[in-house]
């Protein structure tokens, strides 16, 4: 269960966020929408200690984070970055097995290849993609890498950011099938951040909406076409008129 | 009165701002050597970067070196022949180029070479998110990109500049030898004669600082650049040019510490 109170976060004179409460079960699939720049990134990265919030707190499992062991609080994590952020230097299978390599969760090195292929099987990847370098993969492949690396130590949290973004709509339908299949398979807690509502639909479990740095709405999937909430009803319809400002 | 205040506030900013610039440096030096006496250390990363840093370096080093002691026996006989000195050249050449042009030519090159590698590798690495990424996955990005990096640098520097050294003072005796008709073997007894073990040693000992200086200045701007390939770009000449003033300002200060009267 992920609990965030209250986060604020500023960098200079922009106010990102100004006082984000949400509340994420556990095993439940959370989808976070809003308009770009409206923050979605840097709430998730608050959670991660990626970026510190100016005030507020963030629990997991009622434990606050901020006073968290790093390293034991990180391996409860696995994180899909928006571009993928795989390694350049480093083979797909490195990448994949690169927290099975290292520390604490560190196998030998047989081992976490052979569990690094079994998660690119799992994302729908060929053994033979496991020794190329991330540049040599299309935008496709590079996402379903960084979803195999997310999965490969078996996290009991994943983040998506954007995890269709710059994909055609049928890569976007087999990822979004894809990151569905591993929750439920996984019995995961996520956050998802995206701007797709076919993404919303496919993955979510619950939406929360993101507007001007507060949750504007939170509630479950099926309740999200009936909301009388008029910005979100704006944003998931895809409308110029609205509370919304189109120009931003 | 209003125009001199603003004159004096903008010299007074400009000032805060390089005092606060040397201030984040500092830190960033002191937490990289902190991570480099605590564990994990990241073997591999610390063999690629020795060979990315040292053994790929060599032969822009070694041609800098073998040119600049050609040209220094040709400046040395031409100046000398002015007071009948000629007979100075091979110990001339040997002291400069062991004690700073061997550390300060191989430096300044290694810094443009490898700075500016390291700054765009890891300003890269920023802009895709590459960084963070390492942070989800439990690794301390100073650990795995800045303490490899920093220490092979610090060893590979000094071994490049005994190589600069033993070819630069080679090309002063290949000139030496075939343009200014000098003895081979009385060429080399005289560079062997007048070099004392610690005209070399202080040569390693500045390349090592320079080594250091090179990598932390491509990693601190590479972790600290901006966004897009013009933050790439601007982390990566500004790693080259803080590097390469580093290198002649300390030189001079460890050529006062080493040899001042």
């Amino acid at each position: 269960m992920i609990t965030l109170n209250g986060i604020h976060k500023s960098f200079g004179n922009n106010q990102v966020l100004r006082g984000v409460d949400l509340h994420v079960p556990t095993s439940e699939s959370m989808v976070i929408i809003g308009g770009s720049g409206t923050g979605k990134s840097v709430t998730i990265k608050t959670v991660l200690g990626l970026v510190e919030p100016d005030r507020g707190k963030i629990e997991v499992d009622g434990q606050n984070v901020a006073k968290a062991d790093r390293d034991a609080f990180l391996a409860r994590f696995g994180m899909l970055f928006q571009g993928g952020a795989l390694f350049d230097s480093l083979p797909v299978w490195q990448n994949v097995a690169f927290r099975l390599m290292r520390g604490a969760l560190k196998k030998p090195k047989d081992e976490a290849r052979t569990i690094a292929i079994e998660k690119l099987r799992r994302v729908g990847l060929k053994e033979d993609v496991a020794d190329r370098f991330p540049a040599e993969l299309s935008g496709g492949m590079q996402k379903r890498v960084g979803l195999a690396r997310a999965i490969a130590a078996e996290p009991e949290i994943i983040f998506f950011d954007e995890p269709t973004t710059g994909l055609d709509p049928i890569m976007s339908g087999v990822i979004n099938d894809l990151i569905r299949e591993i929750v439920v398979e996984m019995g995961a807690t996520t956050m998802t951040i995206t701007h797709d509502m076919t993404s919303v639909r496919t993955i979510a479990d619950r939406v929360a909406m993101l507007h001007d740095g507060v949750i504007q709405w939170t509630g479950r999937l099926d309740e999200m076409d009936t909301a009388n909430d008029l910005y979100l009803q704006q944003f998931i319809h895809g409308r110029a008129e609205g509370p919304i400002e189109a120009v931003r | 009165m209003t125009g001199v205040l603003a004159f004096l506030a903008s010299i007074g900013r400009v000032i805060l701002g390089l005092l606060a610039s040397v201030g984040r440096v500092t830190l960033f030096a002191l937490e990289t050597i902190s991570h480099i006496l605590r564990p994990p250390f990241y073997w591999r990363e610390f063999g690629q970067a020795l060979v990315q840093i040292g053994w790929l370096s060599l032969p822009v080093v070694g041609l800098t070196a073998l040119f600049t002691g050609g040209a220094l026996a040709l400046q040395i006989y031409a100046g000398g022949a002015r007071f009948s000195a000629e007979a100075v050249v091979p110990s001339i050449v040997a002291i400069g180029m062991v004690r700073e042009l061997g550390p300060v030519l191989g430096g300044l090159m290694v810094a443009a070479r490898v700075a500016s590698s390291i700054a765009a590798e890891i300003g890269t690495m920023k802009v895709t998110e590459q960084i963070d990424a390492l942070v989800t996955l439990s690794t301390h990005p100073m650990k795995y990109l800045t303490v490899p990096r920093v220490l092979a640098a610090t060893l590979a520097v000094p071994v490049l500049v005994a190589v600069g050294d033993s070819i630069g003072i080679f090309g002063g005796y290949l000139v030496g030898v075939t343009r200014l008709e000098f003895n081979a073997a009385a060429y080399l007894k005289n560079t062997v004669d007048f070099l004392e073990f610690w005209d070399v040693g202080s040569g390693l000992v500045k390349g090592a600082v320079f080594g250091f200086l090179i990598a932390l200045m491509g990693c601190y701007f590479g972790m600290q650049s901006g966004r897009g390939a013009q933050g790439v770009g601007r982390a990566t000449k500004s790693a080259v040019v803080a590097a390469s003033v580093l290198i002649l300002a300390s030189n001079y200060v460890l050529t006062e510490v080493f040899f001042a009267a």
